[in-house]
């Protein structure tokens, strides 16, 4: 691991004001001090703001806000999470380990790197690693990586459960940085690839996430569903997180629709969405819609596998969801 | 840097390097090498220890950034002779083959027995479920076992359990 310094911020301006390039925010550390050790991420100072006073969920009228410092173990047990938010509350309980939950920040989960493994192998080109180096996934193990949304430039995924139902929930992300505070509504926090695929979020140097917010849950059945290749303690091949609101016509009046590990961002289906709203709940419109949203997927040839699992997912999910 | 750590109830002084993780302070210079090296990444559960009551990966944790914690390895759970309830459902059910993933699979479910709410598996967020071999099994899912002792080690657990 290279040399670094170390400094606890006493708040969060103070952790803006120690600054300076070559500077990185220590949160739980889960991801990060991994990856220092795999020398994919070289910090020359470790600002830690892991024991910031932003370890508090409160409700905010009907809206709850979620401090940034907030253990993922404490999100999945608030009683609030647990009985409003419960899409959000199975993704992080589906996320990680035990030990792994209680150690990560929310603002961590947020900005947790790609698992590809190029990016993870410091021997390998990677543009997202080394910006010009080149992206051997295209060619190699892409089996786990994106299909919609991606690059010449980088097929990689975001690895998070929770970020996926934040963009489902419509979220907002609150930062504070050298240029003020702002407000980042999900899923707009992260970004694809593009020819900048070093860039994972729309945040600039210096931006420190000091909570979020999730509006009043949308009305209506939701959940999350994750598929993975063993029961537990495993990233997703594809997930779901999704929220149906049907009338007593049989109208879809609401959905949601938020996809993980298909792309460079939790995939928020909008096209899906627009379909269902206003039509039948039922399993072959459901079925229009997942194949409408997947029409713009472009896969590689190992990963193209996950269509037809992204496309039961949804339809499965929804059926699940509908009165 | 200078920090100040309990653990298993007796306080140390140390000067560590930033870079230096909670497993090997334990290990390489408090002499206790009960929590286990296994991956270095988080993914195997070896290492675990309770920081404040709480079982964490000391792989992951950087020695500067728990200064002034609490910390129990599993040196810390046996009341001189007498081995904590869980230790002695180990023995009992014969949890263990080589012995590597112990500590780190006594630590997690010590903990793991005061986490409330819900898993991924329970049916009913609302509640909290009862600690069926089902829930034992996704709550211990951070431990690894190469020897392949989770059947019993399940089983011990639910023995343990209040």
């Amino acid at each position: 691991m290279k040399r670094f310094e170390y400094a606890r911020a006493g708040s969060p301006s103070d952790a803006v004001r120690r600054f300076r390039p070559g500077t990185m925010y220590l949160g739980g550390g889960t991801n990060l001090v991994d990856l220092m050790r795999l020398g994919v991420a070289e910090p020359d100072l470790l600002v830690d703001v892991s024991r910031l006073p932003l370890d508090v969920i409160e409700p905010v009228g009907d809206r709850l806000r979620v401090g940034a410092a907030v253990r993922n173990t404490d999100l999945a047990a608030d009683p609030l999470v647990r009985t409003r938010y419960a899409m959000l509350a199975r993704a992080v309980l589906d996320g990680a380990s035990g030990q792994v939950r209680n150690m990560a920040t929310v603002a961590g989960n947020l900005l947790q790197r790609t698992r590809c493994a190029y990016f993870q192998d410091v021997s390998r080109p990677c543009n997202k690693r080394r910006p010009g180096s080149g992206c051997p996934a295209i060619e190699g193990d892409h089996g786990n990586l994106a299909v919609l949304g991606a690059s010449d430039a980088c097929v990689a995924t975001h690895p998070s459960d929770m970020a996926v139902a934040l963009a489902a929930l419509d979220a907002e992300v609150h930062v504070t940085g050298p240029g003020g505070d702002r407000i980042i509504p999900m899923p707009g926090l992260h970004r694809l690839p593009g020819d900048e695929p070093e860039r994972d979020t729309v945040l600039e140097p210096g931006d420190l996430i000091t909570a979020v917010e999730l509006p009043a849950p949308p009305p209506g059945a939701s959940t999350y569903r994750k598929v993975r290749e063993r029961a537990s303690f495993a990233f997703a091949l594809v997930s779901i997180a999704a929220s149906l609101d049907v009338g007593s016509d049989g109208v879809v009046s609401g959905c949601r629709i938020a996809l993980g590990s298909v792309a460079h961002v939790p995939w928020r289906a909008e096209r899906a969405e627009r379909l269902l709203i206003g039509g039948p709940a039922t399993g072959a419109a459901f079925l229009e819609a997942a194949e409408a949203e997947l029409d713009q997927a472009r896969p590689l040839p190992r990963n193209a596998y996950k269509l037809p699992l992204a496309r039961n997912l949804i339809v499965a999910t929804l059926e699940e969801l509908a009165p | 840097m200078d920090i100040t750590l309990k653990v298993n109830g007796t306080p140390h002084a140390v000067d560590v390097d930033p870079r230096m993780s909670l497993l090997d302070l334990l290990r390489e210079r408090l002499g206790l090498i009960g929590a286990k090296k296994g991956c270095d990444h988080g993914q195997c559960g070896a290492c675990t220890v309770l920081i404040d009551g709480r079982r964490a990966n000391a792989c992951l944790a950087l020695a500067v950034a728990v200064d002034g914690s609490e910390v129990t390895t599993v040196e810390g759970l046996a009341k001189g002779d007498d081995l904590h309830p869980l230790q002695a459902a180990f023995i009992e059910h014969d949890a263990f083959q080589c012995g590597y993933c112990t500590p780190g699979q006594l630590c997690s479910a010590v903990a793991m027995l005061g986490e409330p709410g819900p898993s991924a598996v329970t049916d009913d967020l609302a509640l909290d479920p009862e600690l069926t071999p089902e829930e034992i099994r996704e709550r211990m899912s951070g431990n690894l076992c190469r020897c392949g002792a989770y059947v019993n080690i399940v089983k011990a657990i639910a023995e343990a359990a209040p």
